[in-house]
């Protein structure tokens, strides 16, 4: 406020003005006056950041940032607008700060999940968080999230969260709580905490991870355990071993040309996956004309993988191995590459190799190799190895201090709890947040271990298999309603704030340690705002509150409070090679030596969204399955074991499948699973998803959906955690129904999808949306000229025609655009009966299509549908009630009060994107579950069809503000929720009529082509052709 | 067979055998016996033991199609089996065979009327009555099958503040008008057609409360020379207005899928294909019901083998159209090689786990079986007839819904194909309205002329009643 003293003048000048101006000459409007330079200096001098922003044009990005920038300040005031659960509405008695009821505020906020914090904007109307975005400030999202991030804020309002503090089933209220911990602390403060444990997921959180160490400091002979089922401890452990000291890989893909995944979803999962899809994407995008078709380039991906994952179904070349046999691979490649003392060729795939190497040379400093998480020690130190002699450590690949706040290998940690526990070391355990007893390996017999320990308390979101095997459950605080901080996967810190006041008893890690610390009633932004002034004041020796209080303010606005980690530089230890151990039967092919091979569920993880509707209704990537795992193989394995797809596949492609169910048993350890044949699988191997099988699952449809799917954890030990040999399956006379999307897996129509080589797309960049079809029979009509009886029509500028385009290229197929679509658009959730009816309700789905055979798939691509909003839609014409209608600006709208739910539209819909509420889907009476529910977006009722809107109302509300502002709507200010969502940025939506738009420049591409524009239904919505990159070495043959 | 007259059986046979005309004619009978015999079946106050079996029957389908439309009105047509894609399946078939049923109605009193086909004042009545409930069954599953039946007025044409009306371009408010019509003057052409017998009925009952109602429905008619005129005309008037419905029904009927981009729906065959198809049910479901009541009221004398013989030439005809359009569907679909109606078309023959066994089934039902006809003993035999009859009701039944099924199950996007099972729903719908149907048929033959008496008077060698080549 030095400045203040300036304003004097300024302001006098300003009166004067207006007193020049004399009684006579009225001025109409405030801002007549702020056109003043004097005004504009007033302003400029009062709210500086407001004068730099305010004139620029304004991106939505840009004004979602601005938003969250000026609410960030008022982040308390906004969280404690706590809104009524129940009661009758009434209007603010005293409006909050900055709350215009209708307006939607953002706020930054982090999310902790899968091993790295992404920063978040999410959208609160009147203090009800209803929406995520991602943070483009934040390093690991750039405004993109994933599914767990979008399904989070259903997990926050769910229902069945836990509301109270439980003692052996009884409900309790923290004090008592508080009192047990007490006499337990005291008991173990004699003994200096030697049978105290704590037990956590790996800490993000440096605030956290520092509280804990001074509550060790209190308890000297107490003990931090960290465990989290999926987890990438043996690449850690490897590292280290190749390093001598704990490293975390950075990966930068834009300046790799050529990347190897050996079973390394990059993609898709794991730290850093939106940044790395963006960044790899961006070198795969193929935006050139006609006329410089020649000089397109791209990068080249070659995946090494057992199941098929989204970065395997968009590689360039895949090659299906068993997870055993990928060692085989690695060494072979490794030792082509010319990698000093490994030796070994790999039989089978040996042209493979040898290309990949090749290629992999001819690239030194601008490739990467990369070993997914799942893959034992030695591949790890292999892909560390080629990675340092091509050169690319520097250039593509840095490492940095990991990001977590005490790297350990979790499942060594949570071994060493199991056996203090066995041998009677432990009276005291505290257990933050997880689900240990129903994660941890089968053969450390957690759940009979934890009845051993004296005391045992267990908080978490919701009342699971641990808690109820412990003693005490205390409920936790949900991200968004608990202060927090964390670590994005390249170090940056940033600070999680609350969206909300804790709906139930909830509290948070920070304030549960800080009660064991002795601090009852501690405050979770004092405790988070308290480290960080520590920190801050570590660099900032003479600061003051004051500069702190900005520092902490622009923090909480940016969402980001600190730099990224140095690199590390780092070379492998001369003895690395002795780190290899020997390979142990690798490349047993035998024919009856199946292998078991455990995978993250894509859709609810590791078990910790199981009651997630959104996430268990979400189709998985390629199985497309919902609700539930199965023992995903080969039909080539499967037919040893007398299954065949047509053998279940009867029920329709699209619903409902009776599959045969099958006993998986390794060693002692049995579960029986339903058998998914999935094309694209290696042969003699058996995924299977983690997660499923909890003692209850979401609730949908009002109904609780339990005992979904089969728990594989069951089968998993600790010596054989990601895969295991020796696997027996016998199969059962039962069946049981699998929900299903789409399980027709092969494109058996012409035209649907259409790709080309990158080789063919330069010799004709139109080969894959014309000739190809042609050369294959002519049964492709091209419709050059529009044919109707109705009249056309018109979109004169200024009017908007609004339009998308979807680039199949740079989808990965991740499903995050129908995660934003469902949390955006009230979508509701339908359940596993009626999705095997086939009647799910997602308006955006991802279809997924593979070239070539059942048995060898060739290509997969995935192509996200939203509704065509066709120029001549087939929908409208057939609605007797016209309740589907055309609008000026060319959407394709629906007027749900009017329909009657004929169904015509959705029969004549030859894109089948309409959805039908057959029942009343919509949660109208849980008031917790419809704090949700989007105020822009009607909830739809029973008997009435619905489908996209290209989110219409973002449409409306940057139509409104760009009105207040007398400007035109800019390119980029309307995103749709898909397109925001979008790591890859494959969806694009804006004005056809704007020449400049990108959408219409991306519209006259020579690979845009309209799905089924042959029925001349003049799709709004159109495709760029798939182009990919094959090695032509490996292509010829 | 006990109760038939033997007589009349050995007189058609003889007649056959000198190869004299068939006789549409009751010859055994003379004014006073035409009416004594048909006014008694509605007079007669004893109680008939498998009339009111049959109506008990039926009562409880109909009870049972209550219950049912309750349940779904109250939580939605998601009851049924329907999904995305399949999002029509039993109730518009049953709407469309309910329809075609229909129709032989008025192409019976109507068409046949004009055309001077003698043949027709036997049944024409049973037709007739036949037809009304038909469309008052097939008319309740359009407003079932809606999402929120309650809004169903907003597909007729009625003016409202918000000025809005109905999308004149769907074929569905095409139906609204022609079924409706269709309905309209069926029941005019029905009732108006009965006002003589009304009459007769009124003047033979006893005084009561039936006299009354007879009286009301007979509105003064005293059988004068000048009623007659104006009534001849007024029915002729009717029939010429009844007969273009024949065509138009089920011409917009078929352009709720014809006027689709579904391939296997967007057919220009339909509209032809459709009406031959419903004439073909419909006789079908009169031959059913004649046989039935020629057994049951002994009405041997009136509804004689030659009906019978010249409803399954009927039959048989209709079946061979039908069968073309079968025929012609598949080789235009294959000349024209669009892959998605080649890819509709060639899974509906082949996938066997899917439809094929319903196209083949139909196939048997509606071509193969009715080829039978061919032979006079088979036409001329009650037994042959009434089973060949059921089998093309069910093969009709079959048909609409292996077009709307099968055809919506997998239209266009590999990824979006889909099939349909229907739920026990599904099938008590459709049974129950069998229910629907036959309540008011059954009281209809109990309590109004089952066949019309004057017309039949007329037939007879020496009336002196309206003109006799009608």
């Amino acid at each position: 406020m030095n400045s203040r003293k300036n304003l004097g003048p300024t302001l006098s000048r300003l009166q004067q003005q207006l007193d020049v101006q004399g009684p006579r000459k009225y001025w109409q409007s405030l801002d007549e006056i702020a056109g003043e330079p004097s005004f504009q200096e007033l302003v400029k001098q009062e709210f500086p950041v407001l004068a730099d922003i305010w004139p620029s044009a304004l991106s939505r990005r840009k004004f979602l940032a601005l938003m969250g920038a000026s609410l960030g300040l008022a982040g308390v005031s906004g969280c404690s607008v706590r809104p009524a659960p129940e009661g009758t509405i009434v209007p603010y008695v005293r409006q909050p700060e900055q709350v215009t009821p209708g307006i939607p505020l953002f706020f930054a906020t982090a999310m902790v999940h899968g091993g790295e914090a992404v920063g978040l904007l999410v959208e609160s109307h009147e203090g009800r968080p209803t929406k995520v975005e991602g943070n483009p400030n934040h390093p690991g999202s750039r405004g993109a999230t994933s599914i767990f991030h979008q399904a989070s804020v259903l997990t926050l309002y769910d229902p069945s969260r836990s509301q109270t503090v439980t003692h052996q089933d009884h409900v309790r209220g923290w004090d008592d709580a508080e009192a047990a911990i007490e006499l337990a602390l005291a008991e173990q403060r004699k003994s200096g905490g030697a049978g105290l444990r704590i037990l956590t997921e790996p800490v993000f959180s440096p605030s956290l991870a520092d509280q804990i160490q001074q509550l060790l400091n209190d308890f000297p002979q107490a003990k931090w355990h960290q465990y989290e089922p999926v987890n990438d401890g043996v690449a850690m452990a490897a590292l280290e071993a190749a390093f001598g000291e704990s490293v975390s890989p950075i990966y930068d893909f834009s300046k790799a040309d050529v990347v190897l995944a050996l079973d390394a979803d990059f993609l898709s999962e794991g730290p850093g996956a939106l940044v790395y899809a963006s960044d790899f994407m961006d070198r795969r995008r193929v935006r050139t004309g006609e006329n410089d078709a020649g000089q397109a380039s791209m990068n080249r991906l070659y995946s090494v993988e057992t199941a098929v994952s989204c970065t395997g179904a968009k590689a360039d070349h895949r090659l299906a191995v068993r997870m055993s046999e990928i060692e085989g691979i690695a060494r072979a490649i490794a030792a082509a590459i010319g990698v000093e003392g490994v030796s070994g060729t790999d039989g089978t795939h040996e042209k493979w190799c040898a290309a990949v190497a090749r290629d992999l040379k001819q690239h030194r400093g601008k490739s990467i190799v990369l070993a997914g998480a799942r893959q034992p020690k030695n591949v790890h130190l292999l892909a560390a190895a080629i990675n340092e002699t091509l050169g690319n450590v520097g250039q593509t690949i840095r490492y940095i201090v990991p990001p977590a706040a005490k790297p350990e290998d979790p499942l060594a940690s949570l071994q060493d709890l199991a056996r203090d526990i066995e041998q009677g070391k432990v009276q005291s355990l505290f257990i933050l947040g997880g689900n240990p007893a129903y994660t941890a390996p089968a053969d450390l017999r957690l759940s009979e271990l934890l009845k051993n320990v004296t005391q045992t308390f267990h908080l978490s979101l919701f009342k699971d298999e641990t808690s109820r095997l412990c003693q005490w459950h205390l409920p936790e605080t949900h991200y968004l309603e608990a202060w927090s901080d964390g670590r994005a996967f390249d170090g940056t810190p940033s600070v999680g704030q609350p969206l909300i006041q804790p709906l139930y008893e909830g509290r948070s890690a920070r304030e549960f340690i800080a009660l064991l610390r002795g601090q009852r009633d501690a405050d979770g932004r004092q405790l988070v705002r308290s480290f960080w002034k520590q920190e801050w004041q570590k660099t900032h020796l003479n600061g003051s509150d004051g500069d702190f209080e900005q520092f902490w303010r622009s923090a909480l606005h940016d969402g980001v409070i600190g730099q990224a980690a140095e690199h590390k530089q780092v070379a492998l230890r001369p003895d690395w090679q002795d780190q290899l151990t020997q390979q142990n039967g690798t490349g047993d092919t035998g024919e009856n030596n199946l292998e078991l091979v455990f995978q993250a569920d894509p859709a609810i993880h590791d078990g910790r969204y199981a009651m997630n509707g959104w996430l268990q209704e979400l189709p998985k990537p390629i199985s497309k399955l919902t609700w539930g795992n199965a023992a995903l193989m080969s039909p080539k394995t499967a037919s040893k074991l007398g299954l065949s797809y047509e053998s279940f596949a009867h029920g329709g492609e699209h619903g409902g499948f009776d599959v045969p169910l099958v006993d998986l048993q390794l060693d002692e350890r049995a579960v029986t699973a339903p058998v998914w044949i999935m094309p694209g699988h290696a042969d003699d191997s058996v995924t299977v998803y983690l997660g499923h099988g909890r003692r209850s699952a979401a609730k949908a449809n009002g109904e609780w959906q339990e005992t979904l799917g089969f728990n594989a954890y069951e089968l998993r030990s600790s010596e054989a955690m990601w895969f295991a040999p020796g696997l027996k399956v016998s199969v059962r006379s039962e069946a049981y129904p699998l929900a299903c999307t789409q399980a027709r897996h092969l494109e058996t129509k012409h035209g649907v999808i259409r790709s080309a080589t990158l080789e063919e797309y330069r010799h004709d960049p139109r080969h894959a949306v014309e000739h190809k079809e042609e050369q294959e029979g002519g049964k492709l009509v091209q419709i050059e000229q529009p044919i109707t009886l109705y009249k056309d029509f018109h979109y004169d500028p200024p009017q908007h025609k609004w339009g998308m385009s979807i680039d199949l290229t740079t989808c990965v197929g991740c499903n995050a655009c129908v995660m934003a679509c469902q949390a955006e658009n009230n979508i509701p959730v339908v359940g596993k009966e009626q999705v095997l009816a086939g009647r799910e309700m997602h308006w955006l789905r991802v279809d997924r299509y593979m070239s070539g055979s059942m048995d060898q798939p060739e290509e997969f691509h995935f192509q996200p549908l939203p509704c065509m909003h066709c120029e001549h839609a087939p929908c409208e014409y057939v609605c007797p009630t016209a309740a589907t209608v055309h609008s000026a600006e060319g959407l394709n709208d629906m007027v749900y009060n009017r329909c009657v739910g004929t169904r015509f539209c959705s029969n004549n819909c030859p894109y089948k994107v309409r959805r039908f509420n057959f029942l009343e889907y919509a949660d109208f009476k849980n008031e917790t579950r419809r704090m949700q529910y989007n105020p822009d977006v009607t909830v739809r009722s029973r008997g009435v069809m619905e489908k996209c809107t290209y989110c219409v109302q973002r449409i409306r509300q940057a139509e409104i503000n760009a009105d207040a502002a007398s400007r035109p709507i800019a390119d980029g200010e309307v995103l749709t929720a898909c397109q925001a969502v979008c790591p890859t940025k494959a969806i694009v939506f804006g004005d056809i009529n704007d020449a400049s738009s990108t959408v219409a420049k991306w519209k006259k591409s020579p690979l845009d082509y309209g799905l089924l524009a042959e029925l001349n239904t003049y799709p709004r919505t159109t495709y760029l052709a798939a182009v990919r990159n094959p090695n032509p070495e490996l292509e010829q043959g | 067979m006990a109760t038939e007259a033997p007589k009349l059986e050995r007189r058609d046979e003889e007649l056959h055998v000198l190869g004299l005309k068939p006789q549409y004619v009751p010859i055994e009978h003379n004014l006073q016996s035409v009416t004594d015999t048909i006014s008694d079946i509605s007079l007669d106050q004893r109680r008939r033991p498998y009339w009111v079996g049959l109506l008990l029957l039926n009562g409880a389908l109909f009870f049972t199609f209550a219950g049912v439309v309750t349940y779904l009105l109250i939580t939605g047509v998601g009851i049924w089996g329907i999904n995305i894609p399949v999002a029509w399946s039993f109730a518009i078939t049953s709407f469309v065979w309910w329809i075609g049923i229909g129709h032989a109605g008025t192409l019976i009193s109507a068409f046949l009327l004009l055309m001077h086909q003698p043949w027709r004042t036997s049944i024409n009545r049973i037709a007739e009555a036949m037809t009304i409930f038909a469309v008052m069954t097939a008319g309740l599953f359009p407003l079932l099958h809606l999402g929120r039946p309650w809004f169903f007025y907003w597909l007729l044409p009625y003016s409202n503040s918000m000025s809005v009306w109905p999308q004149f371009r769907s074929a569905l408010v095409w139906d609204v008008f022609a079924v409706s019509t269709y309905f309209l003057v069926s029941l005019l052409f029905w009732y108006m057609g009965m006002i003589p017998d009304l009459a007769t009925l009124r003047d033979r009952s006893q005084p009561g409360l039936r006299k009354e109602i007879y009286g009301i429905l007979a509105m003064g008619w005293r059988s004068s020379a000048r009623h007659w005129r104006r009534y001849e005309t007024a029915y002729l008037l009717l029939a010429g207005l009844a007969t273009p419905l024949v065509i138009s029904v089920h011409s917009v009927v078929s352009s709720d899928f014809a006027i689709s981009l579904v391939p296997g729906w967007h057919e220009t065959v339909f509209p032809p294909y459709f009406v031959a198809g419903a004439v073909f049910s419909g006789f079908a479901m009169v031959i059913v019901l004649c046989i039935a009541l020629r057994k049951a009221y002994h009405l041997q004398d009136f509804i004689t083998r030659d009906h019978l013989d010249v409803m399954a030439k009927l039959l048989l005809a209709t079946s061979l159209i039908t069968s073309y359009g079968y025929l012609s569907e598949q080789t235009v679909t294959y000349y024209g090689g669009d892959q998605h109606d080649v890819h509709v078309y060639w899974y509906r023959l082949v996938a066997f786990d899917k439809y094929a066994w319903i196209v083949w089934t139909l196939f048997t039902c509606n071509t193969v079986v009715p080829q039978i006809l061919w032979f006079r003993r088979a036409r001329r035999s009650q037994a042959v007839l009434f089973v060949v009859s059921l089998i093309v009701l069910l093969g009709m039944w079959l048909e609409r819904y292996m077009i709307i099924c099968s055809s919506l199950s997998e239209d266009y996007l590999p990824s979006s194909y889909g099939f349909f099972k229907p739920t026990v729903w599904d099938v008590l719908t459709y049974v129950g309205s069998i229910g629907f149907f036959f309540i008011p048929f059954l009281l209809f033959v109990r309590y109004l002329p089952l066949l019309s008496i004057s017309e039949t008077r007329a037939l007879l060698p020496g009336a002196h009643g309206p003109g006799v080549g009608r």
